[in-house]
Formats: C-alpha cells, sequence, structure tokens
C-alpha cells in the first residue's frame, strides 16, 4: 500500500488523501477486500473533484469522501455505502446495483442513470437527466431536478421533493416518479396517475430509508408512463 | 397507303424504377417505413475494386504451405494489463442475445474459440452459455447499458464502448416486441412483448472529454486489465478515429456502411454512412498523425467476406477485420435449404432480410423456440471455424504471393485500384498508373 495512506485506527479506518496518492490506490484497496473481513471502513480526504471515486465497489464497505468529486462517483456500486460530503459531477452512482450513495450536496446531471437497484439520496439538487435509462434503483431527492429527467425509465422510484424541470419522465417505461413540488412539463408519453395506497405505502418506505420519515407521501404527485408508445405505432408518430 | 408508327418498347424510369414504385405504394398502404435487418444493399465501392499486384522482379515471393506467414494478432498493448492474443485477425462483431438466438450466439463463441478468435456481446448483455463458449469474449458498453453489470465487466476480457455502428451512424437500436421473450426482458429489465429502443447516445456522457473521464472509470472498475475498445460506425473516420485516440482507447472497431444490424429503418442503412473501402485510409492516416498506428489498434468491419478482403484491409493498415453477416451465414443464415419457408414469408434465400420479426426459419435471428432448434451449435461452430480457416489461408496465400512473412507487412503499395472511385478512397493507384485521385501526376 502507499506510504501516504495512513491507518487511523487498526482495522477501523483507512484513510485516503487524494492530494498525495493516486486515485488507483483507493479503488484497487476497495476492490480487494475479501468478503467478510471487518476491514470495511474508508475516508477520502482532498478529493479535490476527482473523477472515478470509489468505482467498482464490491463489497459491503462504508466510504464517507470529505469534499465533493468529479464524475462517476460510486460508479457501479454493488453493496457499499459512499457518502459525499460536498457535491458530486456527473453520473454520480451510475448504473449502481445495490447500496447507498448519499450526496450531501447537490449533484450534476445524470445521477443514477441506468442504475439497477440499491438507494441514491441526493440532499441539494440534482441536474437534468437525473434517473435517466433508470433499472431499478430508487433516487430521493430533496431539492429539485432538472431536465429530461427519469428519460427512459425502465424501473425504480425516483422521489423529488422539490420540483422537475422540462420533459419528466419523456418515452418512460415502468419507473414511477413521484414529485412534491410542480412539474415544468411531461415528456413524450408521461402522465400523472393516481396515487393508490400501495404507492404511498411505497413512497412512505423510501422516505424513510432516505432518512425523511417526517415528509409526508400524501403531498406528493405521481407520475408513470401511459404505455402507448410501448409499440410502434405511426398515428403516434408526432409524439416521438 | 396507311403510315403505322414503328414499334416504341414502352420506357421505365431508371429513377422511378419498379422496386421504387413499390417502395411508394408500400408507403402509401401501410403508412411506415420499412424496418430490417443486415447492412446496405446497394452497390459501393468496395475491396472488389482493388487487387495485389503480387511478386515480381522487384519483390520476391514466399514459397505457399513452406515459408511461414504470421497471422498472430495483439489487441490492447497501450494501456491494458492483459492485452488480447489472437491467432488470426478476424474476430467476430458484436451481435446480441436477443437479435440472435442463443443456439447462435453459442455456435459463434464455439466457431471463434476453434480459430482462437475472439466474439463480442451485444445490446442485451452478456449470457453464461456466450461467455462460457467463447474463450475471448469481447464485452459491448452500449448505450442502453441493457444488462451491464460489473460482474461481467469483470469476466470479460475486453472492453467495447460502442459509440455507432456502420449500418446507422447517429442512430439507436430497435428489438422489436415479437423478439422479447421472458428471458430477453429479464436481462433488459423491460416488460415481455414490448418493442426496446436503444438509445442513440450514452446516457451519462457526451462528446470526446466525456469519453476519455468513463473510459478511466471502467478501467478503474477492472483494474486497468481490460483492453478497451471504442466503436465508431464509418462516418467521419480520421476525426473519430483520433478522438478515440485522445479518449484513452487501447483499440478503434471502424464499422462501414455494409455492416449489418438487426433492425433499422431502411432508409437509414441505405443513406447514411459512408463505404468500408472509404473509412479505413483516413483512420489509418489519425493513427499515423498521431504516432499510434499500431500501438493503438485498429479493427475494420463492413461487408468483410474472404481471405481477400481481409488481406485488402490489412494493407490499407488495419490491425484486424470483424465480421457479423458472414459469420451467420457460415452458420446456416439464408441457405437455400430453407427456401420452401422463405417463399412462404415473402422472400427468397439470399434476400430474407426480416431479421426484427423473429421468424427466420434458420433460426438464427429469432427467439422462437422451434425455430432455435435448427441450429446446432457444435455443427454451426464448426462451419464457422472450417470458414474463418478458409479465410486465413485465402489471405495467407495473398500475403505470400507479394513476399510477406505476416498479414501485418502487407501494405498499400501492394495493392492498385480498378476503379476511379476504389483509387480514391483506398488512395492507391489506378490499375496501370501512379496515379490516384487527390495525388498530383500521372
Amino acid at each position: 500500500m502507499d506510504a501516504s495512506v495512513k491507518r487511523e485506527s487498526l482495522e477501523t479506518m483507512r484513510v485516503f488523501d487524494l492530494a498525495t496518492t493516486p486515485l488507483r490506490a483507493l479503488n484497487s484497496a476497495l476492490h480487494a477486500i475479501a468478503p467478510g473481513t471487518n476491514d470495511t471502513n474508508f475516508e477520502v480526504v482532498n478529493p479535490r473533484g476527482s473523477h472515478a471515486v470509489a468505482v467498482g465497489i464490491d463489497q459491503p464497505v462504508t466510504v464517507d469522501v470529505k469534499g465533493s468529486v468529479g464524475y462517476y462517483c460510486a460508479g457501479m456500486n454493488d453493496g457499499g455505502t459512499v457518502t459525499v460530503h460536498g457535491s458530486a459531477g456527473p453520473g454520480v452512482a451510475e448504473n449502481m446495483m445495490s447500496g447507498t450513495v448519499v450526496i450531501e450536496g447537490d449533484a450534476s446531471q445524470y445521477a443514477g442513470a441506468t442504475g439497477r437497484g440499491g438507494l441514491l439520496v441526493i440532499k441539494g439538487n440534482a441536474a437534468s437527466r437525473c434517473g435517466i435509462s433508470m433499472k431499478g434503483i430508487d433516487i430521493v431527492v430533496h431539492g429539485s431536478i432538472g431536465h429530461m429527467s427519469a428519460f427512459m425509465g425502465q424501473s425504480g422510484h425516483l422521489v423529488v421533493l422539490g420540483d422537475a424541470g422540462d420533459a419528466l419522465g419523456d418515452s418512460l417505461y415502468e419507473a414511477k416518479l413521484f414529485v412534491r413540488g410542480s412539474v415544468k412539463s411531461l415528456g413524450a408519453d408521461c402522465i400523472e396517475k393516481e396515487m393508490r395506497p400501495e404507492h404511498l405505502q411505497k413512497l412512505a418506505e423510501l422516505l424513510e430509508k432516505a432518512g425523511l420519515k417526517e415528509v409526508r407521501p400524501e403531498e406528493f404527485k405521481r407520475y408513470g408512463s401511459a404505455r402507448k408508445l410501448y409499440n410502434f405505432n405511426i398515428d403516434n408518430a408526432d409524439a416521438y | 397507303m396507311t403510315y403505322h408508327n414503328p414499334f416504341t418498347p414502352p420506357r421505365k424510369s431508371a429513377t422511378f424504377d419498379d422496386y421504387t414504385l413499390a417502395e411508394i405504394r408500400r408507403a402509401a398502404a401501410t403508412g411506415i417505413y420499412d424496418i430490417r435487418g443486415a447492412g446496405t444493399k446497394r452497390k459501393v465501392p468496395h475491396f472488389d475494386d482493388l487487387l495485389f499486384l503480387g511478386a515480381s522482379i522487384s519483390r520476391y515471393p514466399l514459397e505457399g504451405y513452406r515459408e511461414k506467414c504470421d497471422t498472430s494478432v495483439v489487441l490492447g498493448t497501450r494501456y491494458a494489463k492483459k492485452p488480447i492474443h489472437l491467432k488470426i485477425p478476424i474476430t467476430i462483431a458484436g451481435m446480441s442475445f436477443g437479435a440472435l438466438s442463443g443456439p447462435a450466439k453459442e455456435a459463434l463463441g464455439r466457431g471463434a474459440t476453434i480459430s482462437g478468435t475472439s466474439t463480442t456481446t451485444g445490446d442485451g448483455g452478456m449470457t453464461d452459455e456466450e461467455r462460457g463458449h467463447s474463450e475471448t469474449l469481447v464485452y459491448q458498453y452500449l448505450p442502453s447499458r441493457y444488462g451491464m453489470n460489473p460482474k461481467d465487466l469483470r469476466r470479460a476480457d475486453a472492453i467495447e464502448v460502442v459509440v455507432g455502428q456502420g449500418a446507422k451512424p447517429g442512430g439507436g437500436g430497435m428489438l422489436l416486441g415479437q423478439k422479447i421473450s421472458d428471458r430477453v426482458a429479464s436481462m433488459r429489465n423491460l416488460p415481455k412483448g414490448i418493442d426496446q429502443r436503444s438509445a442513440c447516445r450514452h446516457p451519462d456522457w457526451t462528446g470526446p472529454d466525456d469519453l476519455e473521464i468513463k473510459i478511466t472509470e471502467l478501467r478503474e472498475i477492472t483494474d486497468w486489465e481490460k483492453p478497451i475498445y471504442v466503436k465508431v460506425g464509418g462516418a467521419r473516420p480520421y476525426y473519430d478515429t483520433a478522438l478515440a485516440v485522445k479518449a484513452g482507447a487501447d483499440v478503434v472497431v471502424l464499422d462501414g456502411m455494409q455492416g449489418g444490424t438487426a433492425a433499422t429503418q431502411d432508409v437509414f442503412i441505405e443513406n447514411v454512412g459512408m463505404p468500408t473501402l472509404a473509412c479505413i485510409r483516413p483512420a489509418v492516416q489519425a493513427l499515423q498523425d498521431l504516432g499510434m498506428h499500431r500501438k493503438v489498434q485498429l479493427i475494420v468491419s463492413g461487408g468483410i467476406r474472404s481471405g481477400a478482403d481481409t488481406a485488402k484491409a490489412l494493407a490499407l493498415g488495419a490491425d484486424a477485420v470483424a465480421i457479423g453477416t458472414a459469420a451467420l451465414v457460415a452458420i446456416g443464415d439464408n441457405d437455400p435449404k430453407w427456401e420452401d419457408e422463405y417463399r412462404k414469408l415473402g422472400t427468397t434465400a439470399g434476400a430474407y432480410d426480416d431479421w426484427h420479426e423473429g421468424k427466420d426459419p434458420a433460426g438464427i435471428t429469432t427467439q422462437d423456440p422451434e425455430l432455435m432448434q435448427r441450429v446446432d451449435p457444435v455443427a454451426a461452430g464448426r462451419r464457422l471455424a472450417n470458414y474463418l480457416k478458409v479465410m486465413t489461408l485465402e489471405a495467407q496465400t495473398i500475403a505470400r504471393a507479394c513476399g510477406k512473412n505476416h498479414l501485418h507487412n502487407l501494405e498499400p503499395e501492394d495493392l492498385c485500384a480498378l476503379t476511379m472511385e476504389a483509387a480514391a478512397m483506398a488512395q492507391v493507384p489506378l490499375a496501370g498508373t501512379s496515379w490516384y485521385p487527390g495525388k498530383g501526376g500521372f
């Protein structure tokens, strides 16, 4: 291991200073974790907007990033818990399989893109294309989200406490969208749907998992696919 | 005496020929454009328009069957810890499970493995059968990300970031509902029976600067072990190749407009993109301008059919070629033995291209459990291996005749062109001259 990586307390916390340690050392250490080990707590300091921080995690490790990160932080996370104590650049938690990623600040474009599982919590705002092509991930945004969010979303849930930008849920498949604030416009084939008891229950679960137990599910509206574009029909050509 | 005009036969328009008229009537009747599989069917300048010069007094040939002519190629030497070593420079192009049946994918894996070359996944993820039967498997990273997961990334031998393909540069994919079986649906996280659109752009990056970061992420996830290819459709090969190199690619895959597709609009296939022949020299020039020729490898695909095509692509500067349509034919696609069934579908063997409908009599482009039984993966794999062996022997025969002890030693100076178009595109002299369009003198 790199000499600049210090152990703060034996077996409990490994600290990587990205001002002095290459990114490769961090990610290779995360990938070297053996199943069942107790040595699973990592701290990253001075991330300074680095890209690809803590990507490809495949064990239940905990990573605390003390600062803001660049592109693809926690990409393809599978079982890890990653907290960014700052903001995140584009593609945070892209293609997440399982685990939890929490962004204390804002997130840039494509947050949670193509994610297949796990929970992504963004405590600030998220930019455009949040949850694009989502395939099972749950995303909870405390603030607002930008345009084209949940584009071609296949499954999973997107919960937004603030507002949504233009073309929410364009070309949506089966992802479920819950927005508490206003929606600037809905995308092709996305419609407001009835909030049934099972949706309220699921929303309550998601809010609780995201640490928002005090927020009332009844304040949200549900959006989903009208399923009119599922099979090509020439009479729908204007919608594309 | 009555005057009779001499008979003038009816004249059909060259512009409005029978096919064009039929297409207008079909469009008027159905209100929808034609969707089909395969690559362009129009005639474009191709490798047939090039000839090898062979050895003469100025250079001497190698003895066939006696003197060695190496065919091996190593892909991914730039950054990857584990480059790919292939025995032959002919790879199997990306084709999806979903577009192709399970037995067809298995046959491709078996044939490629016997031949010491690689096969490639497609838009739909990696199946266990495919991984198990392919000694060297390239895993495509596509805009749809159907089936994408880190475990499969790590068990792949290389990763191919697909930006585009020759049949439809700038277009996404489409797998129509009739081919969405339970298994295909579950691999793609979508309901059964709906049309599955694959996006034309990646969801989390745009442009070469982002691509560089995306490649870094993929390398970090896979601990810098895997070669990373970037595949582009033949549209702007000089700039696309240069930008792929800048973004950190180990290998550039360049697919001309003869390259096939599982399902795309006919208007797209026939009118967008450049012929393979026109793509190679600009791409090689980009590599040479950057000092990266042979350091970043170039794989060329789109209409490769024979050892002669392979040798010509390599002579123009490619490191390897990839075959798709030809491999499908080798394992049984469009075989005349199913002619009666092709007729029932309103087509004929050799012309069947409704691959998206899932009714393929040969059992290859289908998910129908009964039809796919017609592909015996072991026998079909053997046929592919035979075909690859013939292609390799053909390429070696030509290379030896040109005095080359490795296929990579073939060079543009070994070629001449039969037509002005081919001379201009391949930048080799018109036969009998020392001139090609774009170069001074005669």
